[in-house]
């Protein structure tokens, strides 16, 4: 069955994710068996079918604009891996030249 | 008979009579977890709970609420304000406490209902056995070197065990009725938008829903009564009437028409689990209703179908696990890249990491096309199938699992062959149509012992009162 050769490396990547060499020669024959299973698909013709995105069809509800009170600040910070002054300290994010 | 071990109606009635207090529900509750529930696995962490807290809240518990003074136990991948939410996996274990309640438990709350009790699941609800789960194993009561089903498998098990009085699953195809089905107990997968997302830890957006696991079939109504409503919250949740689905519970199924798919009954199926699911549509016949066989033609693609739509939606909501504001920061990263792949790396599970790679891959420019936009107009024609059923029959009635629970690490090395067991179970969600598991009969197994199987019962989208009516009847066969 064709299947287009997925590179497990390059996707995991995409997904941030980082693999050992064990993980990626056993995803890369699993998730290939899986794609292989998928192609079953292209035996229907769906060219005149709409997509389903959504079975509950509610597009762009909104509810009312009022201000209330939001979930407790302290409750946040309290589980986040690392604070500062009450704020979130992250790893640097830009690079010294 | 303890009261753990009694149904949400049975206690009730004794608590609005004043024969018990709430207090003692507890107590009993306390006891049988204590005893039982080390060998079954299906709390997380039980010592560390405060059933003194839950003691104080039952003595203040408003009896005349429809769930007032009953412990609910409560799927660890939904948010408790206060507890923890691991959703069984490393990434949140030991580090995140939820700052919020989700909707469904404000709801219990607001109904007189406690919350007690965290339970084991796949990691974030993604297998069919628990055995995915990074915290603990949790083995079926029935037999302990067989699963319990999943992903739901700790709310099953824990009902089935009497350790609980009900419990809340998910099911995003399958896995509140599945595990029902191998512990023996009632499942109900609401229809898709009947029951609050909000504070469900998200696995795949457009199939996730929220339900009860619990010992009778009038049990699952009446929590459904209190979970179901439109939300704010959720922007798919439905403004539509809540019906009191324990009104029409006794209709019986004289003059209904019941469906009875050709193909969910296809090569694969346990012949054991056929001759219970066949015994229990022979007597829904005798109970008077007309038997149809019908087509789901294009049952055969649903799994397909599934593993890209599912895969594709959790690879996007898993996006937020990145260790920047909550559960694991990788201590050997020094970027933030680097700080990403690190953390999610070591906090994912080998089941989360496959699904996010392929739900990446088949979201991936260039692929999209072939995979994500493909399963959509299949799933329209899955969606087609039941809409053109229900012209035909008021309800469709299969097995939930072609066999009974499998034994612990039987298919671990084979996904495909895992996921091609949720043939019966995942149509539903891509159709957004509601389901329930009732217990049907047992089948015994090699080691003697009997392992339960459930029926099936599916209905129309919002159609939870039609499969409440079937699932009484056959529950007192």
């Amino acid at each position: 069955m064709a299947t287009d050769h997925i590179d497990v490396t390059y996707v995991a990547n995409l997904a941030r994710l980082e693999l050992t060499q064990d993980e990626t020669t056993t995803f890369q024959r699993q998730i290939e068996d899986i794609l292989g299973y998928i192609e079953k698909l292209n035996e229907l013709d769906t060219e005149n079918v709409e997509p389903t995105d959504h079975v509950a069809r509610v597009y762009d509800r909104v509810r009312e604009d009022i201000a209330k009170p939001s979930i407790d600040r302290d409750d946040f910070l309290n589980i986040a891996p690392d604070t500062i002054n009450d704020q979130l300290r992250v790893p640097k994010v830009i690079e010294e030249m | 008979m303890s009261l753990s071990s009694q149904t949400i109606t049975q206690l009730r009635a004794k608590l609005t009579a004043g024969e018990i207090t709430a207090v003692e529900i507890i107590d009993s509750l306390e006891q049988s977890i204590k005893e039982k529930d080390g060998a079954i696995g299906g709390y997380i962490n039980p010592a560390s709970y405060d059933f003194d807290a839950a003691r104080e809240a039952a003595k203040s518990a408003d009896l005349s609420l429809p769930l007032g003074g009953i412990p609910i136990a409560i799927k660890d991948n939904i948010n408790v304000k206060g507890e923890p939410c691991s959703c069984a996996s490393k990434f949140l274990y030991d580090s995140y406490v939820s700052p919020y309640d989700a909707t469904v438990i404000t709801k219990l709350k607001a109904a007189g209902a406690i919350p007690l009790g965290r339970l084991n699941l796949d990691e974030f609800a993604m297998g069919s056995t628990t055995d995915n789960s990074a915290v603990q194993r949790t083995n079926n009561p029935h037999d302990y070197d067989h699963v319990p089903g999943g992903s739901s498998g700790g709310s099953a098990a824990v009902v089935a065990a009497d350790t609980a009085i009900a419990s809340l699953g998910s099911d995003t195809g399958g896995s509140i009725r599945q595990p029902a089905s191998h512990c023996g107990v009632v499942g109900l997968k609401p229809s898709y938008g009947r029951v609050s997302r909000y504070g469900l830890v998200a696995f795949a957006s457009s199939l996730d829903q929220v339900g009860p696991l619990t010992k009778s079939v009038e049990d699952a109504a009446l929590m459904l009564n209190v979970l179901s409503g439109s939300d704010t919250m959720d922007s798919t949740s439905l403004e539509v009437e809540v019906p009191d689905f324990t009104a029409n519970l006794d209709a019986g199924v004289a003059g209904m028409k019941i469906g009875i798919p050709t193909e969910y009954f296809a090569a694969g199926i346990d012949p054991a689990v056929r001759e219970v699911v066949d015994k229990a549509i022979d007597q829904l016949k005798a109970a008077g209703a007309e038997i149809v066989e019908i087509s789901l033609p294009h049952t055969e693609y649903a799994v397909a179908t599934y593993y890209i739509i599912a895969p594709a939606e959790a690879s996007s909501n898993l996006s937020r696990f990145d260790g920047i504001r909550y559960g694991n920061r990788s201590s050997q990263a020094d970027n933030l890249i680097d700080t990403y792949k690190k953390s999610r790396s070591e906090g994912f599970g080998s089941e989360v990491k496959r699904r996010i790679i392929l739900g990446t891959y088949a979201l991936s420019s260039g692929y999209d096309h072939k995979y994500y936009d493909k399963a959509q107009r299949v799933r329209t024609l899955i969606l087609k199938d039941f809409t053109d059923a229900f012209e035909k029959v008021d309800a469709i009635v299969s097995p939930v699992c072609p066999t009974a629970a499998p034994k612990h690490g039987e298919n671990s090395d084979d996904p495909l062959k895992e996921y091609l067991a949720d043939i019966c179970t995942i149509a539903a969600n891509l159709a957004g149509i509601p389901g329930i598991s009732v217990p049907a009969g047992t089948i015994s197994n090699s080691a003697g012992n009997k392992l339960p199987v459930g029926l099936q019962i599916l209905g129309p989208q919002l159609g939870e009162e039609v499969i409440l009516q079937v699932a009484k009847v056959c529950e007192s066969f």
